[in-house]
């Protein structure tokens, strides 16, 4: 299994009230499988995502990916497994505002040894497969909100990860882009990878082989379909 | 891709920043360069204008010592002049002849000549110009009258000294020089000829009236006066002229003429030589006085001069020990709010960064890599700057003073080396807490928030 997630759970807690964000959720994901998980707004969908990422330590409950906990690892060592293991696309895209798509796309090299020729031509040819190359010196704000997020693709999957958190894609960009990249995003799921999709957006469900509704922090139904 | 590439490019998209950066490392360098700039110029143009004045006044010290001495020798020399025409300083008389006698009926007591000849070629210093006489108050029978006769023969040269200018010429044989008086009685003049005691002489120099017995006295040659006074190869007394007997020097030239001849006294001839030579003395006496309130004075001023300059350096380093400390502080605490509203513009790129797989480690080195480029560059234009203020304010051009006078001593150089480290510091440690909190970030928080 490339994402195992036991019976986790997460509280937000400050002066005034208690938020179960996450409470006792448990979910497979094999490699090859696209999994969408649907909910409202605050139904956890994002804490979730963030706690499979390793960047949420959950309060109870277990994260594996790729048969390793990473919360069991130091700090560094936990980023270092982020770096090689796991491809993040958001939303609002977090492109580095100064960098140019290129630079953007080369950004999570910095975190994992390697050639320098080599990781730039990866790169290239994740720019040209996104479409990309006439852009891949202009900054994100000379972009089109499509062009950031196939940046942002491109970004994620430089340092051939075998996991992809994905949230909220679609959310900003028009119907003809969010198929592009729900179609990169499934074609990654049929080389091999996994795809953890967070989202509201009945298109991006229709493109994952399972869904998972969350609903107040719980997995409310599981339904399957294809993609 | 590197954490240096991504330190320059966030630079370059925020620009105002990194100015504002540099801008305040700029000016605490060159708060602390220009004040050591400014510091060095102090010394170096107190060292010049110290070493300027003091040369004046060397100069000038060597000048009035020059004029004393120019004086001193003008003064000598109208003396010889005055004391030529007082006549004779000392008097070597025979130890026998008595003062008394002497004043009131002229020399009786006699000595041999061969003494003159003895000490001109003695090792005698204290006198100059031996004149030789025979003297004697006689009768001018041919005109019935009582004059002083002297016979002379002229300057007796002292050997070891070397030929000197005589002040008097011999009276040459059948030559006679006349007194005023005994010229005005006899209405003499020069180149008339005149029978005394059977023998005949021409008037060769008539002397104008001195008020002294001069005026009563006939000069002629000394070996025709002792012929006429039976008084062969003797002499009444030897006239040293010039004799160097200012002040208590008199005893010094009675000790060392009695040495030479025994049996001899000297005495001193016309008190107003004696004041004169003590009045030179005094002259002297009172130019080196001078001289030396003129140099205590000269050391006044520059000590004064000194003291002036060191004020002024110790208020400029007073000034510079506040000055430069509190800008320092100002500017590490403007770099320190400049990083930390820097680490939190950069929050979203710093999670998202933190998300890909970037260690604290290599977030907090982005920071101190920009504070590096700040530190550096505020470092070198801090340099320039405050040694062009430095420099400026300092007035070595106006003095004409070669710049590498500031060098001399190497603590400026110290500085300027030591400065750019001095930026990396401030730089980095103003920057070291926001680069620590930007580190600390929660990637997890950032990317909710977005």
């Amino acid at each position: 299994m490339l994402l195992l997630i036991d019976g986790v759970s997460r509280t937000y807690t400050d002066a005034h009230s208690t938020v179960h964000a996450v409470d006792d959720v448990s979910l497979q994901i094999a490699a090859g499988e696209f999994v969408a998980v649907q909910g409202a707004s605050g139904s956890g969908k994002s804490t979730l995502l963030l706690m499979a990422g390793g960047l949420l330590k959950p309060d109870s409950g277990q994260v594996q990916v790729d048969g390793q906990d990473p919360y069991g690892l130091k700090p560094d060592a936990r980023a270092d497994f982020r770096a090689q293991n796991i491809g993040f696309v958001f939303q609002q895209f977090h492109l580095v505002p100064y960098l140019s798509v290129l630079e953007n796309v080369l950004a999570p090299a910095m975190a994992v040894p390697g050639t320098e020729a080599e990781t730039r031509d990866r790169a290239l040819q994740l720019i040209e497969r996104f479409g990309l190359s006439d852009r891949q010196q202009h900054v994100p704000a000379k972009l089109s909100s499509g062009e950031r997020q196939r940046t942002a693709m491109a970004r994620a999957l430089l340092n051939q990860p075998k996991l992809i958190l994905a949230d909220e894609p679609t959310g900003n960009l028009d119907h003809d882009n969010a198929d592009t990249l729900l179609g990169y995003l499934a074609d990654f799921a049929a080389d091999g990878g996994a795809v953890l999709l967070v989202t509201h957006d009945d298109r991006a469900v229709a493109c994952a082989q399972r869904v998972v509704h969350l609903q107040n922090g719980r997995i409310d139904q599981a339904v399957a379909s294809s993609a | 891709m590197t954490v240096w590439r991504l330190a320059i490019r966030e630079i370059r998209h925020r620009k105002l920043s990194f100015l504002m950066g540099v801008i305040s490392v700029t000016t605490a360098v060159a708060c602390l360069v220009g004040a050591k700039t400014l510091l060095r110029a102090d010394r170096v143009i107190t060292d010049h204008l110290m070493q300027a004045k003091q040369s004046e006044v060397e100069t000038a010290i060597a000048a009035k010592e020059e004029s004393v001495k120019q004086a001193g020798a003008e003064l000598e020399d109208a003396m010889r002049k005055h004391m030529k025409g007082l006549g004779f300083n000392i008097l070597i008389l025979p130890e026998e002849q008595s003062r008394s006698e002497m004043l009131l009926n002229g020399m009786s007591a006699t000595m041999p000549e061969s003494y003159v000849d003895k000490l001109g070629q003695s090792k005698i210093v204290t006198i100059n110009h031996l004149l030789p006489s025979v003297s004697q108050r006689v009768q001018w029978p041919e005109h019935d009258r009582e004059v002083m006769l002297i016979g002379t023969r002229g300057e007796v040269p002292i050997q070891h000294r070397g030929l000197k200018k005589p002040l008097l010429e011999e009276v040459a044989e059948g030559k006679m020089v006349v007194g005023y008086e005994i010229q005005k009685e006899l209405e003499l003049k020069v180149g008339d000829t005149v029978t005394f005691r059977e023998h005949d002489f021409t008037i060769s120099e008539v002397h104008p009236e001195r008020g002294s017995t001069d005026d009563v006295t006939v000069w002629i040659n000394l070996g025709q006066a002792q012929e006429m006074l039976g008084m062969q190869n003797l002499i009444n007394a030897i006239l040293a002229l010039e004799c160097d007997c200012a002040g208590d020097r008199i005893s010094a030239i009675r000790a060392e003429i009695e040495g030479i001849l025994p049996g001899t006294q000297v005495v001193e001839k016309f008190s107003q030589a004696l004041a004169r030579a003590e009045a030179r003395a005094k002259a002297k006496e009172t130019a080196e006085s001078a001289l030396a309130r003129e140099k205590e004075s000269s050391q006044a001023m520059l000590v004064r001069e000194e003291q002036g300059r060191q004020h002024l350096e110790q208020q400029h380093a007073g000034f510079a020990a506040v000055l430069v400390p509190l800008v320092l502080v100002g500017s590490a605490v403007t770099i320190f709010l400049l990083a930390l509203t820097n680490a939190r513009q950069r929050t979203e790129e710093i999670g998202i960064l933190r998300a890909v797989g970037l260690q604290a480690r290599q977030i907090i080195l982005v920071f101190l890599s920009k504070a590096a480029a700040i530190g550096i560059m505020g470092g070198l234009l801090g340099i320039g700057l405050g040694y062009c203020v430095g420099w400026s304010l300092g007035g070595l051009s106006s003095n004409q003073l070669d710049w590498q006078l500031l060098f001399a001593t190497g603590d400026l150089l110290t500085t300027i080396i030591s400065a750019p480290i001095l930026a990396l510091a401030l730089s980095g440690i103003a920057s070291w807490l926001p680069a620590l909190m930007a580190a600390q970030k929660d990637p997890a928080v950032v990317l909710q928030g977005g």
